[in-house]
């Protein structure tokens, strides 16, 4: 990739006069040696992979472990009463995260965005926007080269891997991701896109990855959650003019520099936090792991 | 790392790593060899062998050696596949000094009684590194165009392959040598940004010093 930061494909955009969404998906072009049609046409792909998903989810079954199963299904009949707390556009993208989160801790086909443990927070905003039909198939097109772009840059300045720099890398990239997707769809501008990654990404800075027997289940599902409502407040928040005071470049590089000083047992080994509670250990063994 | 790395790939869960990384291990493990193996056997180390049963990491490499790609949807089921194939599988746990934590090796056979030996790691985001093919070190991530030669360790075969390429107008991105000792086996690993046609595979096997050249089509896995 040609992009080193979040400043450079703005500054690209800018020169040539461009959406932020354009100078990634040239960069696509460019990189892959493939034509602007060809490289829309995979990510359109990636769409339908996720609406697919998100459409086959089934409430009735559950992980091989049995930690995780249900709980979509669960929060989508408490939705339907009315009433949430978080307000009924916030319910349908907890509904959303917790059913992609459990489709893939049940082996189900789902899109890595940028992992698969973190692969419910992308869709959980996209979905219910677009079933809403308040946008179109070719503004979440856009808005997913956003999101990539994004998630381009965490990956090249840090980490996307929960084994090299805890949740914060692949939760709260994909956080990042979807804030920026978020703004893109409301028509925001380079600025507000970057700003909102870069507030997404520090709010969750220093999350660790601790998954229970090691599995992508528990905490992971409900952190999907938390990464997609993150997002909704990021993008927010940028529409509304506030900006991240620390710059998202340099954000993602204190990311990098945090995961590099977390500890072995919070990076995807399954032996620290709450992996390492009483009840996990239980479990763990029941298990066999 | 292109893009469809970051947003993809469409995959079968629950892990890009654990998951579709060891789909990926499998699947070029049996186009290194050839044809689906006859036999298989699969050591894991380090997190592969500590949680690869919950994360599918057993039944991932299997359904990459039937010829299955990370957005398979029978993944789940590649065990009683394999048995249906004629597929014998045996899975251990082994140590590798100094691997990466997601290393499988596997040794496979096809039916000619042909062996190889793969050793490969999971990086992440369903990436892959193959370390060791025969016992030979390599470093080859498989994700672009690759030409793997193997051959005699003496003057002149790089030169042969290079000036093939270089005839058919294929550039080279990159370029490693190794070798087991001096006047031994030798392997090229030659990532390319064209694709290489079949004939000019068949050719380079013609020639004597050359043992096995595979194609490897980054874009196929």
């Amino acid at each position: 990739m040609a992009y080193q930061s979040l400043e450079e494909i703005a500054e690209f955009g800018k020169e040539h006069q461009i959406p932020f969404w354009c100078a990634v998906m040239l960069d696509d072009v460019n990189e892959r040696t493939v034509t602007k049609e060809e490289s829309i046409e995979t990510m359109r792909e990636m769409w339908k992979a996720m609406l697919t998903a998100s459409m086959e989810y089934d409430e009735t079954l559950s992980s091989n472990s049995g930690l995780v199963g249900g709980m979509g299904g669960k929060m989508e009949v408490y939705r339907q009463k009315g009433g949430t707390l978080s307000g009924d556009f916030t319910a349908q993208v907890i509904v959303q995260a917790l059913q992609m989160g459990e489709s893939n801790a049940c082996m189900k086909r789902i899109v890595a965005a940028p992992t698969a443990g973190a692969c419910g927070v992308l869709p959980a905003v996209l979905v219910p926007l677009y079933q809403k039909k308040t946008v179109t198939e070719e503004q979440i097109i856009e808005s997913l080269y956003v999101a990539a772009g994004i998630g381009q840059v965490i990956a090249s300045r840090a980490f996307i891997a929960g084994a090299a720099g805890g949740c914060q890398a692949e939760i709260g990239s994909a956080s990042a991701m979807a804030a920026g997707a978020l703004v893109s769809l409301r028509g925001g501008d380079s600025e507000q896109i970057m700003h909102a990654a870069g507030m997404a990404l520090k709010n969750l800075l220093g999350l660790v990855c601790d998954p229970v027997a090691g599995l992508v289940e528990v905490p992971c599902v409900k952190r999907n959650v938390i990464g997609a409502v993150n997002a909704l407040a990021s993008a927010d928040m940028a529409l509304a003019g506030i900006t991240s005071r620390i710059p998202p470049d340099q954000v993602i590089d204190a990311m990098r520099e945090i995961g590099e000083s977390m500890h072995s047992s919070l990076r995807e080994t399954g032996e620290g936090g709450v992996a390492n509670t009483t009840a996990a250990k239980e479990i763990a063994e029941k298990l066999g792991m | 790392m292109n893009l469809f790395d970051i947003l993809g790939p469409i995959m079968v869960g629950p892990s890009s790593s654990h998951t579709a990384g060891a789909v990926r291990i499998g699947y070029v493990t049996r186009t290194l060899l050839g044809s689906t193996p006859k036999k298989a056997n699969i050591g894991l180390h380090g997190s592969f062998a500590a949680t690869g049963r919950g994360h599918g990491t057993d039944r991932a490499l299997v359904a990459g050696l039937l010829g299955m790609k990370p957005d398979d949807m029978r993944i789940p089921e590649s065990f009683e596949i394999a048995k249906e194939q004629g597929l014998e599988i045996s899975i251990e746990n082994i140590q590798i000094a100094g691997g990466h934590p997601n290393t499988a090796r596997l040794v496979v056979t096809d039916r000619m009684d042909n062996t190889l030996e793969v050793q490969a790691s999971s990086l992440g985001g369903g990436r892959i590194l193959i370390n060791k093919l025969d016992g030979i070190t390599v470093n080859c991530t498989g994700a672009g165009s690759t030409l793997i030669v193997h051959n005699q360790d003496h003057p002149g075969h790089v030169a042969e392959v290079t000036t093939m390429l270089a005839q058919r107008g294929i550039n080279i991105a990159t370029l490693q040598l190794y070798r087991n000792k001096r006047g031994g086996d030798a392997v090229m690993v030659i990532e390319i940004d064209q694709p290489v046609p079949e004939d000019a595979v068949h050719w380079l096997e013609q020639k004597k010093g050359i043992m096995k050249v595979t194609y490897l089509n980054g874009a196929d896995v």
